[in-house]
Formats: structure tokens, sequence, C-alpha cells
């Protein structure tokens, strides 16, 4: 059976040439960086070449990059880390209801140990407004905290409006680009960002490896603590392979954003009118326009996700949901219900999100899937009361 | 995740459908939660659930758990159908996950609702054994 991997905002595939790249530092260059013997600093010249790759592509200084382990991680570090280094200034941090647990959960932890948060709102198609930003901006707030491009809607976030209001009043933007790094461009300075976080294996660098974007100038007390690796920023031996192979994806991916990009869209946009064409009551989440060139989220009523995803599954469809049996909740996705969705419409949420070897034949394909497993279920469910052909 | 058993109901529910002339007919869960089955009944004077069938929105467990509860009933007697467990479901399925566990309950309780329905048509009183573990899911 012919397998179709649509799940990309999951992770991604290694590309070879980035395995490739990695292959002499899992093998024959296995020094410690942090040595400085010729083995040390034979793998501590691919760590600082990767440093300068990632700087590059984000047009940043290769000294603004710590190397982490990823998404969470950095995510985690650049919340608790500046909400410790800056307590003398207040105790408030904003971000919105559509971020990834990564951040919301941090947040949580953050109001536990009493600080403020405020959780803005998004809108139907999961925006928050720079208005919506300065509002909630007190002389106590540290930091804004809002993602660059939603991980389950795809919906791309106005960040260098949200910038300039934060530094208009003297607060610090973190945005969790882990969605949108290698798919779309992003210039740190350009775009006035304090901190930004990213993993590798979204854009088809290897699984535990990420990087934290730091601003010159400020300086976070280390969440990890340990050796002196990353200058002190983030404690322990380095990744050397991981680094290497983010290093060689970023490159990868930047090389091929514009050309992927809009390969990539055209896919996406054929899927959403398609689906939208063929399956009755079908809802797209998610902005029609400002979203991320390789998602795809509709909400098919009637019918429930989990369901959806297995028999997408037995066709060789691989797709992800956010009803509340993927998610092992009770609750459907935050993210939808942030958007205003009801549950029972939250619930029948399929996500396609494509990769660079998506195909024609492979949308094709989908489309034909998509409204027979639709029919199927709809056929079993006893709200469905619409024709049953 | 799911056993054989499970996914072979689930892509070949039995006895699935609307019954036109079906004398009992029983709905539980709800939308919100994610999961609704509706089980519809054809009882003989005799008391013998002659045919069986449902309709579910939900995950491929509620699916497969309707589809396991209408075959563990068909044929039997509305006193043994009442004493369906949802464990009886879930070992006819070889085992579920076990977040997925209140979907065997929600088919026992759609069994339970549906013989209940029975009873209240013929006005009858309601036999012991058609109370649910959780009103409404």
């Amino acid at each position: 059976m012919k397998r179709i991997y649509l799940d990309n905002a999951a992770t991604t595939a290694l590309s070879p040439k980035v395995l490739e790249a990695m292959m002499p530092y899992l093998t024959e260059i296995y020094g410690n960086a942090s040595s400085p013997h010729w083995f040390g600093q034979e793998a501590r010249r691919g760590v600082e070449a990767a440093r300068e790759k990632l700087a590059g592509a984000l047009g940043a200084d290769p000294s603004e990059i710590v190397f982490t382990g990823g998404g969470t991680e950095s995510d985690n570090a650049a919340l608790f880390g500046a909400v410790e280094k800056y307590k003398k200034k207040g105790n408030h941090v904003i971000t919105t209801n559509v971020e990834h647990h990564a951040i919301l959960h941090a947040c949580e932890a953050l109001e536990k140990k009493g600080y403020a948060v405020t959780c803005l709102p998004v809108d139907e198609y999961g925006l928050v407004t720079p208005e919506q930003v300065a509002a909630a901006i007190t002389d106590k707030t540290i930091l804004a905290s809002v993602m660059f491009a939603n991980n389950e809607v795809g919906t791309v976030m106005p960040i260098p409006e949200i910038a300039k209001v934060c530094h208009e009043k003297g607060v610090l933007l973190h945005t969790d680009a882990v969605q949108a790094v290698g798919h779309i461009p992003i210039n740190v300075k350009e775009m006035g960002i304090d901190m930004l976080s990213l993993s590798a294996h979204k854009f088809h660098g290897p699984k535990g490896v990420g990087a934290l974007y730091l601003k010159k100038g400020i300086r976070l007390p280390s969440h990890i603590v340990g050796g002196e690796q990353e200058k002190g920023r983030r404690a322990g031996t380095e990744n050397v392979a991981g680094i290497v192979g983010l290093g060689a994806a970023i490159e990868l991916a930047v090389a091929h954003m514009r050309e992927n990009a809009a390969r990539m869209s055209a896919l996406r946009d054929r899927l959403i009118e398609g689906i939208l064409g063929t399956i009755p009551e079908v809802k797209l989440n998610g902005h029609p326009t400002k979203r991320l060139p390789n998602n795809v989220n509709v909400s098919i009523k009637y019918i429930e996700g989990e369901s959806i995803l297995l028999m997408l599954d037995m066709n060789g469809i691989a797709a992800s949901s956010g009803s509340a049996c993927t998610s092992g909740s009770l609750d459907p996705s935050h993210v939808l219900l942030a958007l205003g969705l009801p549950h029972e419409v939250a619930h029948g949420s399929v996500r396609l999100t494509l990769g660079d070897d998506t195909t024609d034949e492979d949308v094709d394909y989908v489309l034909k899937i998509l409204p027979e497993v639709a029919k199927k279920l709809r056929f079993m469910s006893p709200l469905w009361k619409g024709a049953v052909e | 995740m799911y056993t054989e058993k499970v996914l072979d109901h689930f892509s070949h529910p039995r006895n699935m459908g609307e019954m036109q002339d079906a004398n009992g007919v029983g709905m539980v869960g709800n939308a919100k939660c994610g999961d609704i089955m509706q089980m519809f009944l054809k009882i003989s004077d005799e008391g013998v659930i002659e045919d069986v069938s449902f309709k579910t929105f939900g995950c491929g467990a509620a699916i497969a758990t309707s589809s396991m509860a209408t075959e563990l009933i068909k044929g039997k007697k509305v006193e043994e159908a009442l004493k369906l467990s949802n464990s009886a479901v879930v070992e006819a399925l070889e085992g579920l996950p076990p977040q997925k566990i209140h979907c065997s309950v929600l088919a026992e309780e759609a069994v339970k609702a549906a013989v209940e329905d029975y009873y209240k048509r013929r006005g009858e009183p309601v036999p012991e054994g058609t109370e649910r573990k959780h009103a409404g899911h």
C-alpha cells in the first residue's frame, strides 16, 4: 500500500544530506568539544560552523545562539530565565491561549510561583493583535511570549508589529518559532525579536537538538547548571552530531525555502479547496492566508477525529487530529477551543501537514480517500442527518 | 494501540445502521465529550432480542465497542442482555487501552437505555439492571 506522511508538524524525516553531514561526528570525530586537544577541537569546529550557519539563517550573530536539547527546553529556558533575571522589574508575563504546552505549562508553573500571567485570547483565526499585547503591558511586565506560527492551525502571528509595541514599553519579546524556522523567512534583527526558540527535527534535522536565540545583552542564568558549555548559558556536553545536523538542516531549509514554500502553498491550497469542495459541512481551521505553507486543518462535522485518523491510516495516510481521543484528555485541543470552535466540531478536526516530498499525486490520493472516509463515518454517525449516497 | 479485533470491528462494524421497526431505542453520551452511541432493538413478544443495530459518533474504540455489544446481545433474552457488562465487551475485543475503557461503559449503557425504552413503550415496569453507572456520560 502507498504510504503518505502528512504529519510534518509533528516531526519531519531526517534529510539524507543532513545525515551525511552528521555521520563523521557519530563516528571518527568523537572528541568532547570542550577538550583542548585535536580530537576535541575538531568537534568544536563542527559546533561553531553550525552556530554560524544558524545565526546566518536568522540574521543573528553567532554569539547570540545557544544550543539546547530542543524546542521545549528553549521555551522553558527563555521563560524561567527571563523572569528570574529581570525579577526586579516586576512579576508579569504576557502570552496567548494558543501557545504550545511548552509555553502554557511553563506559564502555569510561573503562576504557582506567584507570577502574574496574562493569557491573551485569539480571534477566530488564531491571531492576537499588537493592540491586545500593548493593552496588557503594565509597568511590572517582564516579557511577552507569542508564538511565531501555530503548530495546529498554522496561523502566523504579526510578530514584527508585536515586537514594536513591546519595545515601546520596554518589554522583551520571546517567540516560539518551532513551526516557523526553516519554513518561512525570519530575521530576528529586522523583526525585533529578543528571544526565539527553535527545534531541528521540524526542518528535516535530527531530534533532540534545538536552539535559543538570545539577543546580545540578554544574559539569562543557565537553566541547566554544570560545566561552562555554551559560554555558561547551557551546561552539559554538546550534542555535537545533533548540532552539526541542525546546522546542515537549516542551511538546506533556507537555500530551498522560497521554492519549497511556493510548491507547498500551492499543494496546500489545492488540498483545502478540494476538501471544502467535495465534503459538505467542513470548516477550515486557522487563517485563510496568514498560515504556514504546509498546514491544512479542517473540521469535518458530525464525525470524530481519531476514527478519521484510523481510517486514513488504514489507507496509508498519516495525519493528526485535535480530538480529545488523540490528546489523551477529555477535552479537544486547547487551540481549536481558543478559536471558538464548539467541542463537537473540534473533535472532528484533521491536520494534514505537508513536507518537501509531498507530491501532486499525494494530494490527489488524499482528495480521493478523505471524502470516502468522511462518508463512511458519517453513515455510522447518529448526528449526521444529511444525505447518504 | 488497538487489538486486531478492535480494528476489525472498527473497519467492518457489525449490525450498523438505523432500524426502522425497532421497539426499543437508546442513546447515550454527548457530542461535547466526543462520543454518542445509539442502540436499536427489536424484541419479540417472548422477550428475545431478534434484531439489534447501532449508530455511533466517536473514536475507533467507541465504534468497535458498539459493534461488539450488538453481537453479544443478538438472539439473547432481554434479561441476559441486561447483564452485559463493559468488561465482557472489553474481553470480547481482546482488550482496550486504559483511556478507552469508558467507551465500553458507554456501550453497556446504550444497551440498557434501549431496553429501558422498550419497557417504557410497553407501559411495563422497567426491570432492575437498567440503571446506568453514570448517567449521560
